[in-house]
């Protein structure tokens, strides 16, 4: 994984695999260059078994093969930069993942393209809600699907590819917005 | 400046184009391989470069999704296209770039991309 938002677009896709109806993704980025950025859903949670061991590789739910690599890349990437991951889980309540990437880090990847990996998790789940915010030191914004689909009506589809094209261009605004 | 006000408008554009859309019974499906293996080998732009494509040549019938890893992680971006009454066509290590021809080819002329699916690339290997 070569940018951060990559990283992202990959583990978010666990919650919607949980049956999340609700994903609260947030980055908060201050001044002294740490980067928090906070997964929380409501999807179906783990054990605590599967919490300790999801870290693992060899740890996987699928049954195609044995290896599952998400969330053991993610921390990597995370731990790489000084920061850490957190991992929190209560069954039939969600899961919330949060890591912290240190900006200034030799190691740390780009933040890359997160207006289109917001836009790729928005298209590929029309089912699930997603909050997305982004706050810096020069402002923040929030986008919500829930107020999207009251605007876009019965009529489209989160996934119609009118609206990956708006979601992409309209996030490119707000993430320019606040950064120099 | 963007705005969600914008979201109206695509509103009642996509409500004059619905009964076009109902009445086609030939929905093509395009399905992005986005699991580890396939974001880490560049679906993203793939995905976009299709959902851009359509929107630009304002094509309909057209559902493009994203699925989970199928087994073949070392030849992706993997794209399945599923074409009604056709058997289904999987192209491998796809690009941006690629992904104008396989539109116009195949989902428009139906013609099949030979040289970008699976067979041609299990082909070069044996070579």
């Amino acid at each position: 994984m070569k940018e951060l938002s990559l990283h992202l677009l990959d583990i978010v896709k666990n919650s919607t695999a949980a049956g999340a109806t609700l994903v609260d993704i947030s980055l908060t980025e201050t001044a002294d260059h740490t980067l928090t950025i906070t997964v929380a859903d409501n999807g179906r949670g783990m054990s605590p078994e599967m919490l300790a061991a999801v870290a693992d590789p060899f740890t996987t739910t699928r049954t195609t093969r044995k290896v599952g690599l998400g969330i053991p890349l993610y921390r990597m990437a995370a731990e790489q930069t000084g920061g850490a991951l957190k991992l929190e889980s209560t069954e039939g309540v969600g899961t919330t993942v949060t890591a912290v990437f240190h900006l200034e880090h030799l190691d740390c990847p780009p933040l890359g393209d997160l207006p289109g990996a917001m836009a790729t998790l928005i298209q590929g789940s029309p089912g699930a809600d997603f909050r997305f915010s982004h706050s810096t030191a020069l402002g923040s914004y929030c986008l919500d699907t829930r107020e999207m689909r009251e605007l876009l009506g019965p009529e489209v589809p989160l996934d119609a590819p009118e609206v990956f094209s708006w979601v992409t261009g309209y996030l490119q605004e707000q993430e320019s917005a606040i950064h120099t | 400046m963007k705005s969600l006000e914008e979201l109206k408008a695509i509103r009642e554009q996509m409500k004059k184009q619905l009964d076009i859309r109902d009445q086609s019974d030939s929905n093509i499906r395009v399905a992005v391989g986005m699991a580890t293996c396939g974001i880490a080998a560049g679906a993203k732009p793939v995905l976009a470069a299709f959902l851009q494509e359509i929107d630009r040549r304002d094509l309909r019938g057209i559902s493009v999704t994203q699925t989970g890893c199928i087994g073949v992680c070392r030849l992706e971006p993997v794209v399945e296209v599923y074409v009604p009454g056709q058997e289904k066509v999987t192209y491998v290590k796809v690009t941006p770039e690629m992904v104008p021809t396989i539109v116009a080819d195949h989902l428009v002329n139906r013609q099949v991309v030979t040289r970008f699916t699976i067979g041609a690339a299990e082909q070069e290997e044996k070579a």
